[in-house]
């Protein structure tokens, strides 16, 4: 089965090597500018998973894990959240606010689709 | 831009290292001659051309290469076999010198043809002397004919980019 | 799928955004020190952000590690903990040039500006001190990488079975809340060698007194295999807190309930009230809406845009055979081509507006040029920019970027004066250059203008005889005086600061604006500062042009420069000592050019009369009558370039092709000008 993913940044850059990273990997992929945007996609979509980007304009990666546990149909949908921080004190925000895991940028293919898999189960490999 | 100058001819300089796998053969006043296909980038038949001021006498004018202007010489003039008049049976070669496009005058493109390394030889000394300076090299074909291979730096003139 | 070269493009063009949003981010933060409005806080600190996070996806680690510093900074001024302050705000700034050298630098593969690299970092760790929350050297990132075929490095003496985990997993509602799957962590736990899983039901109520806030289903899970414990904490890392999670060395039965690495689960957090509609979360405010765009490689346009001058030709090579052929009087014919003509002008017209760009990033760039040219001047100057939204062709504002640097450090450099003579003036020690931009009748104005001492003509005039540009028995006007700046050879050693650049006068300023159609004015008052005006086509690829024909050639000049046409009948020719011949007008005597004669077209002495007289206009008011057989047409043409692949070709700026497909050249007015010795600095027997 080909898992549905909405990926929200942006950066044109993150998002055309995580169109590429994921799209190598059988996913299929689908790319959103901003928080604002993810959300309108959100159903569209019907994502199994969301990748998100933290700082963003008109609505941020925390605004968006807000907006997809808010919605009945998605409340637990993985959402990860790309990072460039690594600190303890963004993952336990980033738990506190709802979301699945993280992705620490830059990220290397395996890294992105080896978390990607695990939170969807996919047996890696 | 004049400022390309010194790079292409450095290159055009270098080039007589590996003589062409290919040429393009064509014919000027009844003389044989050839380039490298690789600088070849068309050959189209002979269309009026516009006069450019101030350019040297071998330089018939420049032509519309699909909006492109691109300037075209007349070989026979710039080897001092007297220039030709040109007419619909007559050919433009388009060549590639680095980034540029000329086009050069001929009266008839003969063949493409493989080339085979060993046939290619120094300039023998019955060339002429004015056909001379613009000679890379000379190809003796199995059948006795020879094909003078041009120099393309040094047919160009400076303002196009060639050698002085 | 993009490829990774693709991406890299992709990314640079992207840097530009980010930097120009930067750098307006910046200032406007610097221009009200004090507190900065958490907006531009937040678009700079995010700029800066994404700028590290692509340049980490392209291994550039000079740019990662110093935006990784920028944005250290810009987070405790985000959260508070730094004040905005002068000092802060010009290191920021430095520290804006520098992500944009860095940047500049890592596209070309340079290495990075060492020093001044490590005085802008010295200029933000001054900042970043104090900050506990991020400390510098937290450069590095920490992969995510799964390291699943890692070697067990733990050390374990204990006595239990080396070969098998026992992991419970109890989950609380917030894991679940989270996205988090048990099933998905099972499954890669199965990675890790070969699992049993028993599911955990004691605690499980029937389904009528479920509390969805307090799951009671665990699992026990033994793993099979010399898994190192690193890996299978990692796996739990998302799910920390959120689950009890223990994770014990040998079989269940031998170890229980040993070693709790998870802590107890926080109480269920009190949920939100499951609401009917999907609640939005409130939007941060957004900013003013910009209208939406596309990033278009500027290739594809200029491949629209010859399209469409092809499409022009076609057209018009379509009506001259429907003409031939006798078929132009056909109403139905000639109003489809009609339609059909003025379509292919719309679409040449938005073509190019798809090509017109605003000026203000050429605009931004000068804040900086000032910037430094202040800093090794020692002055203090600001810029005030006007009409920095206006457009014009993208290829004309690349190559505005190096003649208005060199005015604008001109204008610091030598407008301003020293702070000691401002004071004694009377004026604000901090000078002011300003830079505006209009539209003006179909072209675009720039003006740089400075309210420093004005010219010193005095000065001007005594370099300009040493050098021997001027005779000193010349009389020469103010503006005469004003126009020796542009003079070749005016600019010398002496004259030249660092600032300025050496060896480049204001004659190169005049040459490259001249390049671009454009024109170059000077306006001074002495005390009150000086004034440069440029004034520019809006686009290079498109000229409204007068079709001549003289001696079997048909050429263009640009109808800008026409000043007025006439026929031979309707003029007085005289004939000077030299045998030139001058046209007289009720202005004076106006020199003629035969332009058959100009291009060698046929010997002088068989000069026919003109049919046409065209009077021309130099970027000075000089003027000059050319010779033509008949004036064919006036019409836009498009612009090819000449110089690409036949070289400069003297008295010629450009070329066209007309409807016959055959080529026109267009001619160079100032060119002209010149051969006519009515060259732009005319000072008639002041030149020696």
């Amino acid at each position: 089965m080909t898992h549905r993913i909405l990926a929200i940044d942006d950066s044109p850059t993150m998002r055309g090597l995580i169109a590429r990273t994921l799209g190598e990997h059988d996913f299929a992929v689908t790319l959103a500018e901003d928080g604002a945007d993810g959300l309108d996609r959100l159903a569209e979509v019907d994502p199994h998973l969301v990748l998100t980007d933290i700082n963003m304009p008109r609505l941020d990666g925390f605004g968006v894990i807000e907006g997809v546990r808010g919605h009945p149909a998605y409340a637990s949908t993985p959402v990860l959240v790309l990072t460039t921080e690594s600190s303890p004190e963004l993952k336990r925000r980033a738990r506190s606010s709802g979301a699945t895991g993280w992705i620490v940028k830059p990220f290397d293919d395996m890294a992105l689709v080896g978390v990607i898999r695990r939170v969807l189960g996919v047996p890696l490999g | 831009m004049t400022t390309a100058q010194p790079a292409l001819a450095a290159t055009m300089a270098a080039a007589p290292a590996a003589p062409p796998d290919e040429v393009v053969s064509f014919r000027v006043r009844d003389m044989d001659f050839c380039v490298g296909i690789g600088f070849v980038r068309e050959i189209r038949g002979w269309t009026p051309a516009t006069v450019l001021p101030e350019a040297q006498s071998y330089v018939t004018g420049v032509i519309n290469l699909r909006g492109t202007v691109v300037a075209v010489i007349d070989l026979a003039a710039r080897l001092g076999l007297g220039a030709l008049d040109p007419g619909p049976r007559h050919v433009v070669l388009i060549v590639a010198i680095g980034e540029r496009l000329v086009g050069l005058l001929a009266d008839a493109v003969s063949d493409i043809m493989p080339l085979d390394a060993d046939l290619v030889k120094p300039l023998p000394a019955q060339v002429a002397e004015r056909t001379r300076a613009f000679l890379g090299a000379v190809v003796t074909l199995p059948d006795g004919r020879m094909l003078r291979m041009l120099d393309l730096a040094r047919i160009l003139p400076p303002s196009l980019g060639g050698l002085a | 799928m993009a490829d990774l070269d693709e991406l890299r493009t992709t990314f640079f063009e992207e840097c530009e955004d980010l930097l120009d949003r930067l750098g307006s981010g910046l200032r406007e933060l610097a221009g009200g020190a004090g507190a900065g409005p958490d907006d531009t806080v937040h678009a700079v600190f995010r700029a800066v952000h994404s700028i590290k996070g692509g340049a980490g996806a392209f291994g550039l680690d000079d740019l990662v590690g110093f935006a990784h510093l920028f944005e250290t900074v810009l987070d405790g001024l985000r959260a508070g903990r730094t004040a905005m302050s002068p000092a802060l705000a010009e290191d920021l700034l430095r520290a804006g040039d520098m992500l944009d050298d860095l940047v500049q630098a890592s596209r070309d593969g340079a290495p990075p500006p060492a020093e001044s690299l490590a005085r802008a970092v010295a200029g933000l760790e001054r900042h970043a001190d104090g900050d506990g929350d991020d400390p510098l050297d937290d450069f590095v990132f920490e992969p995510v990488a799964l390291q699943l075929d890692a070697p067990d490095t733990a050390p374990d003496t204990g006595a239990a079975d080396p070969a098998i985990w026992t992991i419970d997993l109890a989950p609380a509602a917030a894991m679940y809340m989270n996205g988090n799957e048990p099933a998905a962590l099972i499954a890669a736990l199965a990675g890790l060698g070969p699992l049993q899983v028993a599911a955990r039901t004691q605690g499980v109520v029937p389904l009528a007194g479920f509390d969805i806030d307090d799951p009671q289903l665990a699992w026990r899970i033994t793993l099979a295999g010399d898994a190192d414990r690193a890996a299978i904490d990692h796996l739990f890392d998302f799910v920390e807190g959120l689950a009890r999670i223990t994770v014990t060395r040998g079989a269940p039965d031998m170890a229980p309930q040993a070693d709790p690495t998870g802590s107890a689960p926080p109480a269920a957090p009190a949920a939100d009230e499951p609401a009917a509609a999907p609640p939005r979360p409130a939007a941060q405010p957004a900013p003013a809406a910009a209208p939406a765009t596309v990033r278009v490689n500027l290739d594809r346009v200029d491949r629209l845009a010859n399209l469409v001058g092809e499409l022009v030709i076609t057209e018009s090579v379509l009506s001259q055979s429907l003409a031939a052929a006798g078929l132009a009087s056909n109403g139905e014919i000639a109003g489809g081509l009609d339609r059909m003509r003025h379509l292919a002008g719309e679409i040449q017209e938005s073509v190019m507006a798809i090509r017109a760009q605003p000026l203000r990033p050429v605009f931004q760039r000068m804040e900086r040029v000032l910037r430094e040219a202040a800093q090794a001047t020692g002055k203090s100057a600001r810029l005030v920019t006007t009409g920095a939204d206006t457009e014009v062709d993208k290829t004309v504002i690349e190559r505005l970027v190096d003649p208005l640097t060199h005015m604008i450090r001109n204008a610091v450099d030598h407008g301003l004066e020293d702070a000691a003579t401002r004071r004694a003036a009377g004026k604000p020690e901090e000078g002011t250059i300003t830079l505006t931009a209009a539209h003006r009748s179909g072209r675009v104005v720039i003006e740089i203008g400075d309210d420093g001492g004005g010219i010193n003509r005095a000065r001007v005039r005594g370099i300009a005889e040493d050098k021997g540009l001027v005779s000193p028995d010349a009389v020469l006007a103010p503006s005469e005086i004003d126009a020796i700046l542009f003079m070749p050879g005016f600019s010398s050693k002496a004259e030249v600061s660092a600032v300025s650049g050496r060896g480049v006068g204001l004659d190169v300023v005049q040459r490259e604006i001249q390049a671009l159609g454009g024109r170059v004015g000077i306006a001074s008052s002495e005390g009150a500062g000086s004034a440069f005006t440029i004034s520019l086509p809006l686009t290079l690829a498109v000229l409204d042009g007068m079709v001549i024909e003289f001696c079997g050639q048909t050429m263009v000049l640009p109808l800008a420069s026409v000043v007025e046409t006439m026929g031979r009948a309707d003029t007085t020719i005289r004939t000077t000592g030299t045998g030139g011949r001058m046209l007289a007008t009720p202005g004076g005597l106006v020199p003629m050019i035969d332009l058959a004669d100009r291009f060698g077209l046929r010997p002088p002495d068989t000069a026919g009369d003109p049919g046409v007289l065209v009077v021309i206009e130099g970027d000075d008011g000089s003027l000059v009558a050319v010779t033509a057989d008949r004036i064919l047409d006036q019409r836009q043409v498009v612009i090819k370039s000449v110089e690409d692949h036949c070289g400069a070709v003297p008295g010629i700026s450009a070329a066209t092709i007309l409807g016959d497909g055959r080529i026109a050249l267009i001619l160079d007015p100032e060119a002209l000008l010149h051969a006519a010795g009515a060259g732009p600095v005319a000072f008639a027997g002041g030149i020696a």
